[in-house]
């Protein structure tokens, strides 16, 4: 990106002073899963569950880009949405339009979350707003394009990314080409937050702005390339999910606010500064380990509900509690 | 966020009448539609209360989300709350008028403890306001769906009077909203939690310096902002003439009433805006509906425009600023 | 920890969910008998024709509305939040076309919001223009006051879903769900042996349609002895709809899937086709993907419906209503078939959208298939 460098001070306090404790409570879930379930321990079990879970991990890992920067992103479910009906309706069922209709649909994730970032940036509008309207907009784009309905059928070469499964392989059996794409696309966002400098300047912007702008970051620029790789992050979910389960005219929807709470079960801090992409990602199993555990259980959406609320106040008032004991 | 540290004073005239140039855009483009379609029997005076009473309950809610919004805060949870309150009016008063008083009782009681709860969440246990009220929305939610999945009870006739009634030609209603307004603007306006509701929203740690209880003042204006989706509850459920689970959540309540809000000019951040504001970002969101209707713009349509309006909306008072958006 | 908690409230939830006697009755025997007898009795009206026919024969006499045209029809609708409103809608427009008397039709979105709704008939009184309206209403018991309202002013028509009140000139609506579930659950009690597991796909509680789908087909299913092995809520999405559908595959066998709405049922579909396990017997609904790969894979299925054609008879009552001439009342029941293997394939049309509604009445109409999005 840029060759500015932060000082070095920045870099130490972003150094975690112990383990994240989303790591313990993703492993006492599946435990309890496996309890529940001794089925799970088999490679289709987890297998299945990773499969499942990889959409959402990726989203939230792309949003947690924005939500370190200082913002938030609520546009992903529509964008997963725009991807699902327009996919299919520039592919219908031709396998030979699936490069092209990828790299269409990437295109306009990127002018998506460009969009975000202008409006954010220039126009100075909160990301909350701003990304709200780009949802009913966007939500609306992708009725009009198709009249209301998918006009068109996904190609088997299209779904490949989130249905097919390698079979017949040596110990783990069965590997989902979901859960390929989660390592790939969960290890490129990882470096890119963790390993170089635009991730550095990310965590500044969001920590301190004014700081970051007096050493030089280019706040704007690198606020956009956070809008940029949610909305691409957002893409490859809404491929995934159509390619799992085919099109549907209301998949995206709810995707944002799970990719949120799955960033603060990470230990992401709204408003900036602090949010690591590997937490992120356990978070995102924790809350599919959550669905999965009460499924198991039986019990009924209500439920489900209520944990999930109560599960999101505990973990964002155990991590303001931890904040204040190590002085962070 | 150290940015906010010294608010720059805007002493801009534009600022105040913002929102009223933004409602005059939208009567002219109201007037101008109807006339360009030549459906003038539009421009009436009896028209003009039903374009106003289209949105009550937004009104009533976003009163409140005034409130939470002006002290930096934020509420998510209006809509699972205006869901419950009208399946709980509804339930308790279930056709008797005798039940009209305790159900009011319980339906406002039951708004002051979801009130205090956000509020101590957020002042107290300092989780984020999104967070802390998505969480809360999520519990409502649930527990309500637990017991009831359709419309339950019935409000008697008396009640209905609440949202059917009207003094000559003007809805009981529409007073009620301007009463509310106005009642509003007074506590914001000459009373001591008003002025230390901006001073909070402004800068907390500065209020706190000054000697305001910050986390009262949270609490209170949590209260306030729980209490006014109740009160929309209730009026949902004299409309609809009974309570279901998914009124709220259908009508959108929550994401638009911070929409109306931010449209009204109250800053996101906190500190700056009103209830004049509000009450004008409320009469432009019932204009657009009816100009889409007027001009037969198809639903999907309607989501593009609304999606567009909301971020030029607010982009018109936020892009002269200095500061760096959120 | 969480465990105990989430039993704590399940607990406390099942102690206190039977206190609410006053919830609308889904189980209604009387009714299902009504409709059971709807679904073999033969319809009135024009052979080939089922949006102009009827199961009961009282007509109502529309002398007192007649005027001369042209005719303004104002339609207040729900919303088109979903495919199969999406081809109703698309059924109606066109079916204004082939009516000359009416000059305009007026219509008004509530996005899914019954306050809009009942927002959106007062605006369509105050401007009075309409000649009559057709309302689809968002939910049942909530727009009935502003029907009635509307009622005192002029002839008003009601589709799909119903009002609480019998002031409209007639109420427009297949045989119903009782129907619906009894034909996808009688056909798998006819291919099932008793003691067979099946499991049963709900799209989400509450909707008064949707409910009496399940009691319907829940009742045939337990009658003939079958084993319900679960009654899941899939939102209608896919993709929860194929987990929720492995995760029963990898605790046992399932001979049956039974379904409330269609819009999910190739997702389910999927789940034994990448699980690689047998076929069960399928009821989905008259969707295109559904019908495709029922053909394709051979399945032992049935498609009932709730045929989208409903929405090309309003205009034509509305029409009727202005001209002064009878239609059936209080209530215009239509025929409500189900697809079979017999009829499966004069209702696939490759070159119709997945989503689109086999039963939609429209394959005569001017503008096929290119309206509903077809090739």
């Amino acid at each position: 990106m840029t060759d500015n460098t932060l000082p070095q001070a920045d870099r130490q306090k972003r150094q975690l002073p112990q383990v994240n404790p989303v790591y313990f409570v993703l492993a006492a879930l599946i435990v309890a899963i496996i309890l529940q379930n001794p089925a799970f321990v088999e490679p289709t079990g987890y297998m299945n569950f990773l499969k499942r879970a990889a959409p959402l991990a990726i989203l939230a890992a792309g949003q947690v880009y924005v939500i370190v920067s200082g913002g938030f992103d609520l546009s992903v479910g529509s964008v997963i949405t725009l991807v699902v009906v327009g996919s299919s309706m520039l592919l219908n069922n031709d396998p030979n339009a699936t490069w092209w209709v990828i790299a269409v649909m990437f295109g306009i994730g990127i002018g998506v979350g460009l969009i975000n970032g202008l409006v954010v940036c220039y126009l100075k509008v909160p990301s909350l707003i701003a990304t709200l309207g780009m949802m009913i907009t966007l939500n609306g784009v992708a009725f009009m394009w198709s009249g209301g309905a998918p006009r068109g059928y996904l190609a088997d070469s299209f779904r490949f990314f989130g249905r097919y499964n390698f079979t017949d392989l040596p110990v783990i059996r069965i590997l989902p080409v979901a859960v390929i794409v989660l390592l790939v696309l969960g290890y490129a966002l990882y470096w890119l937050m963790h390993r170089t400098n635009l991730g550095r300047m990310i965590h500044a912007i969001g920590d301190n702005p004014r700081a970051a702008n007096l050493a030089g970051v280019p706040i704007n620029r690198v606020r956009i390339i956070a809008f940029i790789v949610s909305s691409l992050s957002a893409v490859a979910a809404g491929i995934m999910l159509g390619g799992f389960a085919g099109v549907s005219t209301d998949v995206g929807i709810g995707y944002e606010l799970q990719a949120i709470t799955a960033a603060v079960l990470g230990g992401a801090l709204l408003l900036g500064g602090r949010g690591s992409v590997p937490a992120t990602i356990a978070g995102a199993l924790t809350l599919s380990a959550i669905f999965t555990l009460l499924n198991f259980l039986g019990l009924p959406q209500p439920v489900r509900q209520i944990v999930q609320g109560l599960i999101l106040i505990a973990a964002v008032a155990i991590a303001v509690q931890r904040r204040k004991h190590t002085g962070r | 966020m150290s940015d906010i540290a010294n608010p720059p004073r805007f002493t801009f005239r534009f600022e105040r009448w913002a929102p009223a140039l933004l409602l005059g855009f939208a009567l002219l483009a109201y007037v101008g539609i109807a006339v360009g379609t030549g459906q003038t029997q539009y421009l009436t005076f009896d028209n003009l209360i039903s374009i106003l009473g289209r949105s009550i309950a937004l009104g009533i809610t976003a009163v409140g989300q005034t409130f939470a919004i002006l002290v930096s805060s934020i509420d998510l949870s209006v809509a699972s709350l205006i869901s419950a309150t009208a399946v709980l009016a509804s339930v308790v008063m279930n056709g008797n008028p005798a039940m009209i008083a305790p159900a009011v009782g319980a339906v406002l009681a039951l708004g002051l403890v979801v009130g205090l709860i956000n509020g101590v969440l957020i002042a107290r246990l300092e989780i984020n306001p999104l967070i802390a009220t998505l969480g809360m929305s999520l519990i409502i939610q649930g527990c309500l769906s637990a017991f009831v999945s359709n419309f339950v009870g019935q409000v008697p006739v008396e009640f209905q009077v609440f949202a059917y009634g009207t003094m000559g030609s003007v809805p009981f209603s529409l007073v009620f909203l301007l009463a509310l307004a106005a009642a509003a603007w007074f506590v914001l306006r000459f009373m001591r939690f008003g002025s230390d509701i901006y001073s909070v929203g402004g800068n907390k740690d500065a209020a706190r310096v000054a000697g305001i209880k910050t986390s009262r003042v949270i609490i209170g204006a949590h209260v306030v902002c729980s209490l006014c989706a109740s009160i929309a509850g209730l009026y949902l459920a004299s409309r609809l003439r009974s309570g279901a689970p998914w009124i709220g959540s259908d009508g959108v309540y929550d994401l638009e009433s911070i929409a109306v809000v931010v449209i009204g000019g109250t800053v996101l951040a906190g500190g700056r805006g009103g209830i004049w504001g509000t009450m004008a970002g409320v009469m432009i969101f019932s204009l657009i509906d009816s100009i889409f209707n007027l001009a037969g713009v198809d639903a999907f349509a309607k989501q593009v425009l609304r999606g567009i309006i909301i971020v030029a909306a607010v982009a018109f008072y936020t892009v002269r600023s200095k500061r760096l958006a959120a | 920890m969480k465990k105990i908690l989430a039993l704590a409230l399940a607990a406390g939830l099942a102690l206190t969910g039977g206190t609410f006697a006053q919830a609308p009755n889904f189980d209604d025997p009387a009714e299902f008998a009504r409709q059971k007898e709807f679904l073999t009795a033969t319809p009135m009206g024009p052979e080939g024709m089922p949006w102009e026919q009827y199961l009961v024969e009282t007509m109502k006499d529309t002398a007192a509305f007649k005027k001369n045209g042209p005719y303004t029809v104002c339609f207040s609708n729900a919303g088109v939040n979903n495919p199969w409103r999406v081809v109703g809608w698309t059924n109606m427009q066109e079916e204004v076309k082939l009516h000359p008397e009416i000059g305009e039709l007026i219509h008004v979105d509530a996005e899914g919001s019954d306050d809009k709704q009942i927002a959106d008939i007062d605006d369509l009184l105050a401007g009075g223009k309409c000649s009559v309206l057709i309302v689809s209403p968002n939910t049942t018991a909530a727009l009935t006051p502003a029907v009635e309202k509307a009622c005192a002013v002029l002839p008003v028509i009601i589709f799909d879903r119903g009002v609480n009140t019998d002031c409209p000139v007639t109420f427009i609506h297949p045989v119903g769900g009782y129907g619906f579930g009894i034909q996808g659950a009688q056909f798998i009690a006819d291919n099932v042996k008793a003691g067979g597991n099946v499991l049963m796909l709900r799209i989400l509680p509450g909707v008064d349609v949707l409910e009496t789908r399940y009691s319907g087909g829940k009742h045939v299913l337990e009658d003939a002895g079958l084993n319900i092995v679960g009654a899941e809520f899939t939102d209608g999405d896919n993709a929860k709809t194929k987990s929720i559908v492995e995760d029963y595959l990898a605790r046992g066998k399932i001979d049956a899937i039974w379904m409330d709405a269609g819009a999910t049922a190739v997702a389910a579909v999927e789940a034994f086709e990448d699980g690689g396990y047998d076929m069960p017997v399928f009821v989905g609904e008259d969707q295109q993907d559904f019908l495709q790969k029922w053909k394709e894979l051979g399945l032992t299925a049935i498609a009932p419906a709730y045929p989208s054609y409903q929405w090309r008879t309003p205009i034509i009552a509305a029409v009727r209503t202005l001209k002064g001439e009878a239609v059936p009342s209080p209530e215009w029941i239509l025929p409500q078939p189900a697809i079979t293997q017999a009829t499966l394939d004069s209702f696939i049309n490759t070159d119709m959208p997945p989503l689109h509604y086999a039963l939609c009445g429209c394959e005569g109409m001017a503008n096929y298939p290119a309206a509903w999005g077809g090739k």
